[in-house]
């Protein structure tokens, strides 16, 4: 056989292995979006309407715009969504400011334990949720602030916070230093050149790394689960295991419940997508 | 209180004009994240050791009996315990090992630049960025043994002739959740080892086609030995995150049918919550920890050693 063939061959087989991946990632999200606009009765169907007959919409109104006769787990979702915009978001916020200062020092500035406290941090990122969760559980439900968002937005720090630091301290040493020197030249405090000089220039590195803290709270499952048991509270991954009742389990709602938390973190990713990876890269390869 | 005012924001000007030395000002700098880690991680932690040394029950926290470490013997010589956690290191490799392999060749196809390779690009990107709770409620609903998508697709392929209950057989049930783990988390590995081929050096590439080398060799002689640094990150990132899996176990099995997706998160879930054994729960999430802590310990080491730059 020719190379010229061959090659032809090999090209045709990788078009084949990337029509087989892009049918791979989109087929489930097709089928979730699918469910979400299907009756619930359809949905029961054997086999199954890869496409409904009467598609409706009314599973997003039932939660979007609830009426009298709608579930009440579908109406709580409504309030899900408000918790988990409010929890991530103030999470982001502390965390971005809290951990951004941190990162600055162990970037830039030489003191005593700096190698190791960055270690720690580093290490702390890895630690699971449940060897911390009971004596949280305890204070918190001491405290009367189970159920409350300031106890998920605290809590949520414990792994948003060495997720910045460790990000940001890269960012920050790829800033040239020369660039802060001049500040200081020009008679800018230590305080002034950071907010002055260094936070402006590392604006892309602020947004990635919020939008990845913002990702880690949406997503977070397993405090809210222990730390929430009402509508005050609860956040949307709640919301959405909760539609698996104890007996029975509403398709079409977990389905619309799903497409409607994933809108907002996906939306994010494609938008921020370069800077993701940048992120993703920094952060993970430099520490 | 107007000339207060005043010297009190005079007072602030001056603070923040002030020529500190360095250390004075990396201490403030530090300092909310030190305290913030200090009470949310280190304090939690070292009270959870505490517990374990502890009989307790979650309904009545504050009595509380010393036991020393019979919790931990209670657990090391349990049959149930050694299971799951040959289950959670079973979760762990396969799931990984499938999405670095997988990753890794969707990386390299997406460097290939057919046509669409963009778009490729960014597809890989959203099942990353569904909500792991999401990702297990979609995969759980395909696999529904009554009303399923997959039953359905199998059927009509004809290459089933009655649907099957996937989540019902153990053994199998915990493949098919690393299947839906990996759908999730192949995107990951592609994030990051895309980036690190963009940054190889082309030279090397063009030298190795003078010399004859052909595709396969390429890629094993040049690009691997190159992605090392990226790999080692990737492997250890993800079997972290596989080790303490917890989220897509409750949303997809419970721990179940009859254990068989039962890992040690869940264990330690169900100990504490569900039978309220504080004590026992703690003991079991302190191991859960110290093993996380050795692959942490692994992580940076590798980030420290391997130099890595990519």
């Amino acid at each position: 056989m020719s190379d010229k063939a061959k090659n032809f061959i090999w090209r045709a087989f990788l078009y084949f292995c990337m029509l087989i991946l892009l049918l791979l990632i989109f087929a489930p999200l097709a089928w979730l979006f699918i469910s979400s606009i299907s009756t619930r009765a359809e949905l029961l169907s054997v086999p199954p309407h890869w496409w409904p007959h009467e598609p409706t919409l009314q599973n997003y109104l039932d939660i979007l715009a609830p009426t009298e006769t709608t579930s009440r787990t579908a109406r709580n979702f409504r309030y899900a969504l408000t918790n988990s915009i409010i929890v991530s978001g103030t999470v982001t916020l502390v965390s971005l400011i809290v951990g951004s200062l941190a990162a600055y020092a162990f970037a830039r500035l030489r003191f005593r334990f700096r190698r190791s406290a960055l270690l720690a941090f580093v290490s702390l990122r890895m630690l699971p949720a449940i060897s911390i969760v009971i004596p949280l559980y305890v204070v918190l439900r001491g405290a009367g602030l189970l159920n409350t968002r300031t106890a998920l937005i605290l809590v949520y720090l414990s792994f948003t916070l060495p997720f910045v630091i460790w990000i940001m301290t890269s960012f920050f040493q790829s800033i040239p230093m020369e660039l802060e020197d001049a500040a200081r030249v020009d008679g800018c405090s230590r305080l002034g050149a950071l907010w002055r000089v260094i936070i402006p220039v590392s604006r892309p590195g602020l947004v990635a790394t919020g939008v990845f803290a913002f990702l880690l709270a949406w997503d977070e499952f397993f405090f809210a689960l222990l730390f929430t048991s009402t509508p005050d509270a609860k956040t949307v991954p709640v919301a959405i295991a909760e539609f698996t009742g104890r007996h029975a389990i509403d398709f079409s709602a977990q389905a619309t419940g799903g497409v409607l938390a994933a809108i907002p973190p996906v939306i994010l990713a494609l938008i921020f997508q370069r800077y993701i990876v940048q992120g993703l890269t920094a952060g993970a390869i430099k520490g | 209180m107007a000339p207060n005012g005043r010297r009190l924001s005079d007072y602030i000007r001056r603070l923040g004009n002030l020529e500190m030395n360095e250390g004075a000002f990396a201490l403030i700098l530090i300092l909310p994240s030190v305290i913030l880690t200090l009470g949310l991680i280190l304090w939690p932690l070292a009270n959870t050791f505490v517990m374990s040394l502890h009989e307790s029950n979650l309904a009545r926290p504050q009595r509380q009996d010393f036991v020393g470490f019979q919790h931990y013997i209670h657990f090391l010589g349990n049959r149930m315990f050694w299971e799951t956690i040959g289950r959670t290191f079973y979760f762990t490799f396969v799931s990984v090992g499938i999405e670095l392999v997988l990753g890794i060749a969707i990386a390299m196809l997406i460097s290939a630049k057919l046509k669409g390779w963009r778009f490729l690009r960014t597809a890989v990107i959203i099942p990353w960025a569904v909500p792991t709770i999401v990702n297990g409620a979609i995969w759980r609903w395909i696999y529904n043994a009554d009303y399923g998508a997959l039953n359905g697709l199998l059927l009509q392929l004809g290459l089933i002739d009655k649907y099957i209950a996937w989540l019902v057989e153990p053994h199998r049930a915990m493949n098919l959740v690393i299947l839906a783990d990996v759908w999730h988390s192949a995107p990951f590995v592609v994030l990051i080892i895309s980036a690190a081929l963009v940054s190889l050096p082309v030279e090397l590439y063009d030298a190795a086609s003078i010399d004859g080398a052909n595709g396969w060799q390429r890629f094993t002689r040049i690009t691997l030995p190159l992605l090392r640094p990226a790999i080692l990150v990737v492997l250890v990132i993800r079997t972290v995150e596989a080790f303490r899996v917890f989220d897509i176990i409750y949303i997809m099995t419970r721990g179940g049918p009859v254990n068989g997706t039962m890992v040690i998160s869940y264990l330690t879930y169900q100990e504490t919550f569900s039978y309220l054994h504080l004590g026992r729960g703690s003991a079991l999430s302190f191991i859960v920890s110290a093993f996380i802590f050795l692959l942490a310990l692994l992580y940076v080491k590798v980030l420290y050693t391997e130099d890595v730059a990519v």
